[in-house]
């Protein structure tokens, strides 16, 4: 590491090796010797701990039948299914979380950081007073928070209703739903089709534009193949879209939608919490645009929604990206706080096996390897979007 | 819905003469400046006028605030219109220094006061010198023989009988006075030139990052004593402990090597050339020069900390979320949780608004 300067250069010891990668060798030599010699020793006391009471190490123990209760899941379960399965309904419940999170957490996030650069004073007062406030108080009280308002809610009988069909009670929140059978599906999957058709027509028509520079309208395609395509098939085959009101039967609802008190107070409190950092990350981004990009856009006579969408988001974003990230991995580990409440996620899920069948290892190396999944695909993704939106300097 | 303030839309020049009254004069060029900006305040006045009016009817109007001890029927009989505030004479005690003994509780209050004096010099910049490490090492000392007690004629109180905000605050200092140096460590040997250096500290970050603290806790409290040799154990807040420090050397170490990042790289040459060794190089010209660029980042990675410790409610240690949780158990008084969580939200509040202030000042004067 080190070349002293006083001396005459280092003398070779080993053929090429000098006295720097003798050096170096023997930090390295001795790191990872500290390191094997730890998980060794952590390693050997397992072992015998383990046979000492006699539980055997595998996932053997994922074939049986797991015998716990999960209330409120994404798949269908029941405590006769394998811990397997239970698994699998606690990712489905995780992700069934982050998902619509990572969704409402940007609509409103961006909401608010475009709140918070308002002329309105006002408007921008009450933005920053919800991101100071929402983001120093821990989330996991915010969540019991949430969670005690949830229970203080009337009972099913004297539920309120800010809309009709729509019921709040301490039952949770319930909505009307259109039940989603096969034959919605297909017109569902005819919809997706248009999406992906538009989405390569739209790639021509700019390269088209790209070369002669006249302009060409999209918007006949995109109403033509995500909505027209899709409307006639289900007028063709005559799919049902009848929406299902809930109906209070006795002390429950019946039908509709329902969003569990532990899953509602978990969407708002993982949502609103971070939503507070978007806003922030969202208000930056803009900031960082310089003046100038504004002003030559107004020179250039742009109307407005087509200055923000063309010259001012495409720069914003490039610093918006990469923080959202994070975000978004925050939310989804986040989520885990959901067993101080009773929302069997998968850490929750993982915990009760961890209890009933003493699998330390075998829990806790499931949990590490659902969240390193998730993280890697969000990352992932971003990385390709960033890549998208970089900077691509000729 | 809303119009973005910097967007220049007309030319700076045009501006109006100003004139009237200056009150008015600001209400039209921030709250009215135009039609839809002048609605939108409208409805806002009123959503806001709506919310404040009734939450001073509840929390204050018809609030208890005092009742005899341990009585809660005023409480009931105000259930649903006004707030119960008499909660909080009635449980701080037991919130904020949870089941440490009584008559005691001077102890940890004491300790509390020597955190929060522990950081406020921390944040003085004449201060940040050589001789800082010497008080935090001091202060934390007195703080344990203050918590611990056994010696000069103080009573010996186990690590099972703390709580409250000092356990948070222990968990939090603690985390940051440990996990701050392996941060560092971690950071440089993410930068060596040494693969198995280098691939050993991306594999610790890069696995504690992917996971939530919640498994980590979970592994703490579970599997640590499968880890031991039989008949070793710890104690639970000791191996909460553990874990947050892990956790927190983790997240700092990819805060500190952003800051390593940011060096010249002429720095590290100029100190090769004056032949300084790896470790001199790193401590007397490159660390100083990173850790001052990452200060910000620092303190919110600090702000983040000190909220996670909360999570070690979900393995039963008794922080101050813990202890408001417990408190409200209490069958006559266990309506009024809403009440308990506002008051501990406003004591964590309190904390994290002052570190963000002072996160914000800093970032306002870098670079003078």
């Amino acid at each position: 590491m080190t070349i002293d300067a006083r001396r005459p250069p280092p003398r070779r010891l080993f053929g090429a090796w000098g006295r720097r990668e003798l050096q170096g060798l023997f930090w390295q030599v001795l790191v990872v010797g500290i390191a094997v010699a730890v998980i060794g020793f952590l390693w050997s006391n397992t072992v015998t701990n383990l046979s000492a009471r006699r539980i055997t190490t595998g996932f053997a123990f994922l074939g049986r039948e797991a015998g716990m209760p999960i209330a409120d899941s994404l798949f269908a379960y029941n405590p006769k299914d394998t811990y397997l399965w239970a698994f699998v309904v606690g990712v489905g419940n995780t992700l069934r979380v982050a998902v619509i999170g990572i969704v409402l957490a940007t609509v409103l996030g961006t909401l608010i950081g475009i709140s918070r650069l308002s002329a309105n004073w006002l408007l921008s007062r009450l933005a920053a007073v919800y991101v100071e406030t929402l983001r120093d108080i821990p989330l996991l009280l915010q969540l019991l928070f949430w969670y005690v308002l949830m229970q203080a809610l009337p009972a099913a009988r004297a539920a309120w209703r800010p809309v009709e069909g729509v019921f709040l009670s301490n039952r949770g929140l319930i909505l009307p739903a259109i039940p989603i059978g096969p034959p919605q599906l297909w017109v569902l999957g005819a919809a997706v089709l248009g999406c992906a058709g538009f989405y390569l027509i739209r790639r021509r028509l700019i390269a088209q534009q790209m070369r002669d520079g006249r302009p060409r309208p999209a918007w006949p395609f995109a109403l033509g193949l995500i909505i027209v395509l899709p409307a006639a098939l289900s007028l063709v085959l005559g799919v049902p879209w009848t929406i299902e009101w809930p109906q209070l039967r006795g002390f429950n609802f019946v039908g509709g939608l329902t969003l569990a008190p532990e899953y509602f107070a978990l969407l708002i409190a993982l949502v609103t919490y971070t939503s507070a950092f978007i806003a922030e990350i969202v208000r930056s981004g803009i900031q960082s645009v310089p003046r100038g990009q504004w002003d030559a856009a107004n020179a250039l006579g742009l109307r407005r929604s087509f200055m923000l969408r063309k010259i001012i988001l495409p720069q914003a974003l490039r610093v918006i990206v990469p923080p959202m990230t994070s975000q978004y991995l925050n939310l989804t580990k986040n989520s885990s706080l959901a067993v101080a409440i009773g929302y069997q996620d998968v850490v929750s899920v993982a915990n009760t096996t961890l209890n009933q069948t003493g699998q330390a290892i075998e829990a806790i190396a499931l949990i590490m390897a659902v969240f390193l999944t998730i993280s890697l695909s969000i990352s992932f993704f971003m990385n390709w979007y960033n890549a998208r939106i970089a900077l691509v300097e000729r | 819905m809303t119009v973005i303030a910097d967007i220049p839309d007309a030319p700076r020049a045009a501006r109006r003469p100003q004139s009237g009254n200056p009150v008015l004069r600001w209400l039209r060029a921030n709250l009215f400046s135009s039609i839809p900006n002048g609605i939108l305040s409208v409805v806002l006045l009123a959503i806001l006028a709506k919310g404040i009016f009734s939450f001073v009817q509840w929390g204050i109007a018809n609030a208890v605030w005092l009742t005899p001890a341990n009585d809660s029927s005023a409480c009931r009989a105000a259930r649903g219109v006004g707030a119960c505030w008499a909660i909080i004479p009635e449980k701080y005690r037991f919130i904020l220094f949870g089941t440490y003994p009584f008559d005691e509780q001077w102890r940890p209050a004491l300790a509390v006061l020597l955190f929060i004096a522990l950081f406020y010099l921390s944040t003085r910049r004449a201060l940040w010198r050589r001789e800082l490490v010497l008080l935090w090492i001091g202060a934390l000392a007195l703080i344990s023989v203050l918590m611990w007690g056994g010696v000069l004629g103080l009573s010996f109180v186990p690590q099972d009988r703390w709580g409250g905000l000092p356990v948070t605050l222990i968990l939090a200092t603690f985390g940051l006075a440990f996990g701050f140096p392996l941060g560092i460590l971690v950071a440089l040997g993410r930068r060596s030139k040494l693969p198995a250096i280098r691939s050993l500290s991306v594999l610790y970050v890069e696995l504690i990052r992917g996971v939530p603290l919640v498994s980590l806790l979970f592994m703490a409290s579970v599997m640590f004593p499968l880890f031991m040799p039989s008949g070793f154990n710890i104690d639970k807040l000791l191996r909460a402990q553990i874990a947050i420090i892990l956790f927190a050397g983790a997240y700092l170490a990819e805060v500190i090597r952003g800051g390593l990042q940011a060096v010249p790289r002429g720095q590290y040459e100029a100190a090769d050339a004056l032949g300084l060794s790896y470790w001199r190089k790193n401590r007397l010209i490159i660390l100083p020069q990173a850790i001052r660029h990452v200060i910000p980042p620092l303190v919110n990675t600090f702000i983040a900390f000190f909220k996670d410790t909360s999570l070690v409610l979900i393995i039963g240690i008794f922080d101050l979320l813990t202890t408001a949780k417990t408190a409200i158990i209490d069958p006559a008084w266990q309506q009024f949780s809403v009440e308990v969580y506002i008051f501990v939200a406003a004591i964590y509040f309190v904390f994290c608004f002052a570190m963000s202030r002072y996160s914000r000042g800093l970032e306002a004067t870098r670079g003078r």
